[in-house]
């Protein structure tokens, strides 16, 4: 079961704020489909690999060239929030 | 409604007059539409056909209009995956997938309306409202490629590009009775298209045809160094329809004709295998075992990449941006203002499913099962040359009857996303008509073996008519 902190923690650890009055919904609906994944506990996985993808590639190198990057402007033509050829946010501590 | 609805037509449509009055009966239709199909239409896209007939562009694709899912970057085309977060935002570059089209000649009409962040079976999640069927405007298109589906099948675009992450492509393709192919992983490079679930996803064509499905596929598959897991393969498409389907093996996975699936269906989709009879093929019942377990491993899989992929929407670069004193803040309330609830939702389930003492629970569990899943396909598929069922165990449901309930949506998927856990490709034919809504049957085959699956959907569709039928309002 997750709770109501659970919630607001996971809410912290992803970035989305949720406000008190959503944290019990969201326990709610959270915790109906953890009841659904809790089926997989009946599946005997003792000698199974797991499958992070299934190409059949590992390790796949390119060469260590330099090659033409995209203008700056043309990177930062998405924002406002930009100074001196950066992006500009928020102090962060 | 245009009378040329698929490729050859157009092809010979422009021969006999011009490219810019192709695209010009395609806006005119799109300008009348009420299903809500397109989010964008490309105000350069009739300059591009003038282009084609001034340089007599002798492209594959030359003067073809083709849809877009919302999700696949088009450079000066806005790009929001249906999200209120990307709003504004107009990628610098062109996916893979538009480069390709682009040098075959081909016409991009605008962007195809989705669930948000392709997180959905409905189309109903989007920020720009639901899709509407158009075989009944009560009633879902399915999803998540829910704009690619419902304007093909509309006449207001030939062809699409959709993307495929648990059924995305082939459940939206039978819910409105298009054809609609999910590759095999590694055959179309992923550049360009805004991630969801890395690993599991796949763009893929729709069409009313599967000729057409073959003609896109030559053009836009192939291997790209900026995609690591674009896999450098040679395969045939057009070639693949020549040939018949005699002594071909089908196997009816016992699974997807279970519990929850319609009669009606069923009894199509029997119908159907006995028409491949007919043609000299030859049906087994198999079994994939571990198929009551995927639908769970899929979405803890998709939910944690989910979880990963969609950290990068902070309000700093680009899209909506809140007011925060911190960053910490600003990101927060971006994204709580940003995402639709269904994206929350999922956010908040990968984040809980990848932190520390639910890992292994969880995610690396979901991993392990995902082995047995593509074990049951490689057991199958030793014996047999296809698998086949229903795509959908119902046909549309309606308008708002499943959106309340995510475990309730999330069942619907329950035979698509077996193949993308898999990797394996699988193509949805129409098969026929359920209550009056078209209902699709799934072709699977082995990796990198679409040839035999296109076989196999070519001989169906020229020996049914269901794919010649249009909604009534089109019609």
């Amino acid at each position: 079961m997750i709770t109501k902190e659970e919630v607001e923690h996971v809410g912290w650890l992803a970035r989305i704020d949720i406000s008190d009055d959503e944290s019990y919904a969201y326990a709610q609906k959270l915790n109906s489909v953890l009841d659904y994944f809790g089926q997989l506990d009946e599946v005997d996985t003792e000698d199974v690999p797991p499958t992070y993808h299934v190409a059949d590639i590992v390790n796949v190198f390119r060469e260590d060239k330099v090659q033409d990057s995209m203008p700056q402007e043309e990177v930062l033509a998405n924002t406002e929030h930009k100074h001196d050829g950066n992006f500009k946010a928020p102090r962060i501590i | 409604m245009a009378a040329w609805t698929d490729i050859s037509g157009i092809r010979q449509k422009i021969a006999d007059s011009s490219a810019e009055e192709v695209t010009a009966s395609y806006i005119d239709i799109i300008g009348k539409s009420k299903i809500n199909g397109f989010t964008t239409l490309w105000d350069e896209a009739i300059n591009v056909a003038r282009d084609i007939d001034a340089n007599s562009h002798d492209g594959p694709l030359a003067g073809v209009p083709i849809a877009i899912k919302e999700n696949i970057s088009t450079k000066g085309i806005s790009t929001t995956c249906s999200s209120k977060i990307l709003q504004g935002y107009v990628p610098p570059y062109d996916a893979h997938v538009i480069e390709r089209l682009k040098e075959a000649g081909a016409v991009i009409l605008g962007k195809t309306n989705m669930d948000e962040f392709a997180m959905g079976t409905s189309t109903e999640s989007s920020y720009y409202g639901p899709t509407l069927n158009p075989w009944d405007p009560s009633r879902v298109p399915g999803g998540s490629s829910g704009g690619s589906a419902a304007v093909v099948a509309a006449g207001e675009a030939p062809v699409s590009l959709g993307s495929d992450t648990g059924g995305s492509v082939r459940c939206p393709a039978a819910f409105c009775g298009t054809v609609g192919l999910k590759p095999t992983y590694g055959c179309i490079s992923r550049y360009g298209l805004i991630s969801y679930a890395n690993s599991l996803e796949q763009i893929g064509p729709l069409a009313t045809n599967v000729a057409d499905i073959a003609a896109i596929m030559e053009v836009v598959a192939g291997h790209d160094p900026r995609d690591s897991t674009s896999i450098n393969k040679e395969n045939t498409y057009i070639d693949a329809l020549a040939e018949g389907v005699e002594g071909m093996r089908i196997g009816v996975p016992e699974e997807y004709l279970s519990h929850g699936i319609d009669e009606k269906v069923e009894k199509l989709v029997w119908d159907s295998i006995h028409t491949f009879e007919d043609l000299g093929a030859s049906y087994e019942n198999v079994s994939l075992p571990h198929t009551r377990y995927a639908l769970a491993a899929y979405y803890i899989i998709a939910m944690s990449e989910a979880s990963s992929n969609l950290a990068r929407f902070d309000g700093t670069r680009y899209g909506f941006c809140a007011e925060g004193d911190n960053w910490h803040l600003m990101a927060s309330k971006t994204r709580a203002e940003g995402f639709g609830a269904e994206v929350k939702r999922r956010i908040l389930l990968g984040t809980y499913a990848l932190s520390a003492g639910y890992q292994d629970k969880y995610y690396l569990k979901a991993l392990k099962v995902r082995t047995l899943v593509k074990q049951d396909f490689e057991r199958a598929l030793a014996n047999v040359d296809v698998l086949m069922g229903p795509t959908m165990p119902t046909p549309a449901f309606r308008i708002g009857e499943k959106i309340g309930d995510p475990l309730s949506l999330y069942m619907s998927d329950v035979n698509t996303v077996p193949i993308n856990l898999a990797g394996v490709p699988s193509i949805s034919v129409p098969c026929g008509f359920a209550d009056n809504m078209p209902v699709g049957l799934q072709i699977t085959g082995t990796h990198f073996d679409e040839k035999t699956i296109m076989k196999a959907a070519y001989n169906f569709e020229q020996n049914t008519e269901h794919h010649k039928k249009r909604p009534p309002e089109v019609a």
